[in-house]
């Protein structure tokens, strides 16, 4: 249940949304690649517009939508495939065929994550057996082959070692000159560290938003206040 | 009354060992029973060639035919209906009284003993529909007596498909069926193909259902109209009319022989498929 929530995200920025468990920051993740239209009665109410157009509009593809707003999970979901079955797997749905461009397009989506140099010798073995850092590059890895405009990320690194952490955080880093990202995070320090704005959420409502800066130093509103300097959450 | 949980833990474990080699017992106990009767007349001879004088000569050979023909007609039908209805439970529509219907219906029809299937097949298939006694009878007929079986095997492993795998796969823009037959469905094959099995070995020992709707001729089948005996019917038939005992050992031996053989094949391929996807 989410309400009063108006926020614009910018081209080229990494958005961070921070907030206590259940404070809504999955469900208003999932309304924007309308992810939650798969739950029995879920009901939508107001607007969202990705460049003035609304995305809930009747005449609106949800398949074309979803492969414009890439999502990456808080468990990373590798499909029982191959690594190289995995990258391309959005574009294979998408009716892609060439054998070269998929090629091309998956070592460059593993570029992009740090992980071909990793992985190039075994694109053919399970993507199971990847790390869970790995995994989650992967999954990474599989959005940007669809060449998404945003990036949502819901807790990505919430299972994983700091190492693999920073990992991810560097190519997000690396990411936003081509990408919008919002990044959903139940780690204030992970915004603090990588958002350039800081969105936080409280009981399906939007507390305060503003430069990553002002909302952990200097936030306008006592409980974003309290929040981040650990009083609660 | 106070045990030593130490004791108690020894008790309750050599009780469970007895209980697993009873078991095991049995069932080896069976098996080299069946073989040991029946072996000595299974040679090339029996299974290449038809029975003769009733089933007290020759071979076998025209109720093997018979069984794969039923056995297959019964999967053709079955498998993509149960399947197709599995799928349809599970992935296009929510939960509702409706479904829970269609599930209580499926399980009476589990329940239902095969002779009244063998009889609701004589009447609609046989006579109402005028298919006689023929293989097509006899597969429709099975092929219902399986189809519970099927659903709920393959329900059950579709069901056990990750739901995040179904979120991966919408969240990348596929469509509900592209999330199904490229998503679900490979991961739930294991699954749906272990209930396909325990159809088959129930369609290859059914007899009442069989003897009712396909006849029991001994020739050769020519078509789906023609009428066929099983290897179980006439295991049946040769040992109630007291034909041949030993020709009827022979025919339950190569039936035991076919269901190991269908189950390590089918585990063989099984693993290797999912060897290849995981």
């Amino acid at each position: 249940m989410l309400n009063k929530i108006n926020l614009e995200v910018f081209h080229n920025e990494i958005l961070g949304i921070i907030g206590p468990a259940a404070s809504g920051k999955t469900t208003f993740l999932r309304s924007l690649n309308r992810l939650n239209d798969l739950r029995p009665g879920s009901r939508v109410e107001g607007t969202i517009e990705i460049d003035g157009q609304d995305i809930y509009a009747p005449e609106v593809s949800v398949v074309e939508l979803r492969r414009r707003l890439g999502m990456v999970f808080a468990t990373p979901v590798p499909l029982p495939r191959s690594i190289y079955e995995n990258v391309i797997f959005g574009n294979r749905l998408a009716g892609m065929r060439n054998k070269h461009e998929l090629d091309d397009l998956v070592e460059r989506s593993l570029e992009q994550v740090g992980l071909w140099g990793e992985v190039a010798d075994r694109l053919d073995s399970s993507a199971c057996k990847l790390s869970g850092g790995q995994q989650q590059r992967l999954c990474i890895a599989r959005i940007l082959a669809l060449r998404p405009e945003f990036i949502l990320l819901d807790e990505p690194t919430s299972g994983l070692d700091p190492i693999s952490t920073m990992k991810i955080e560097d190519s997000l880093n690396r990411l936003k000159k081509d990408y919008s990202i919002i990044l959903v995070t139940n780690n204030t320090k992970q915004a603090a560290r990588v958002a350039d704005r800081t969105a936080f959420f409280l009981s399906g409502e939007l507390i305060e938003i503003g430069p990553s800066d002002k909302i952990f130093t200097a936030p306008a509103n006592p409980k974003t206040n309290d929040y981040v300097s650990g009083r609660f959450g | 009354m106070y045990f030593n949980p130490r004791i108690e833990q020894k008790i309750v474990r050599t009780v469970l060992w007895l209980f697993t080699f009873i078991t095991v017992a049995i069932l080896v106990f069976i098996v080299v029973f069946i073989l040991r009767k029946g072996l000595p007349v299974v040679n090339w001879e029996f299974l290449s060639r038809n029975p003769l004088d009733m089933g007290k000569a020759g071979g076998v050979f025209s109720t093997i035919v018979g069984t794969i023909a039923l056995t297959l007609m019964a999967l053709v039908v079955a498998t993509p209906l149960g399947v197709g209805t599995a799928i349809f439970l599970t992935e296009y529509t929510f939960e509702n009284r409706l479904t829970r219907i269609i599930r209580f219906g499926a399980e009476c029809l589990a329940g239902i003993p095969s002779i009244i299937f063998g009889l609701f097949g004589f009447i609609l298939f046989v006579t109402k529909l005028k298919f006689g006694w023929s293989i097509l009878s006899g597969g429709l007929t099975l092929a219902f007596m399986i189809l519970p079986t099927i659903i709920r095997t393959s329900e059950e492993a579709i069901r056990s498909v990750p739901e995040s795998y179904r979120q991966v796969s919408f969240s990348l823009g596929s469509t509900k069926w592209q999330t199904v037959s490229r998503v679900v469905l490979p991961s739930a094959l294991p699954g749906i193909v272990t209930g396909v099995i325990l159809s088959i070995g129930r369609s290859i020992g059914e007899t009442a259902a069989v003897i009712f709707t396909a006849g029991s001729v001994l020739r050769l089948p020519s078509s789906i109209f023609s009428s066929s005996r099983t290897m179980a019917v006439h295991f049946y038939i040769l040992a109630r009319e007291g034909i041949s005992m030993p020709m009827a050992y022979g025919t339950a031996a190569i039936l035991v022989i076919a269901i190991l053989v269908i189950n390590l094949a089918t585990y063989y391929l099984m693993e290797k498929f999912i060897r290849r996807y995981s």
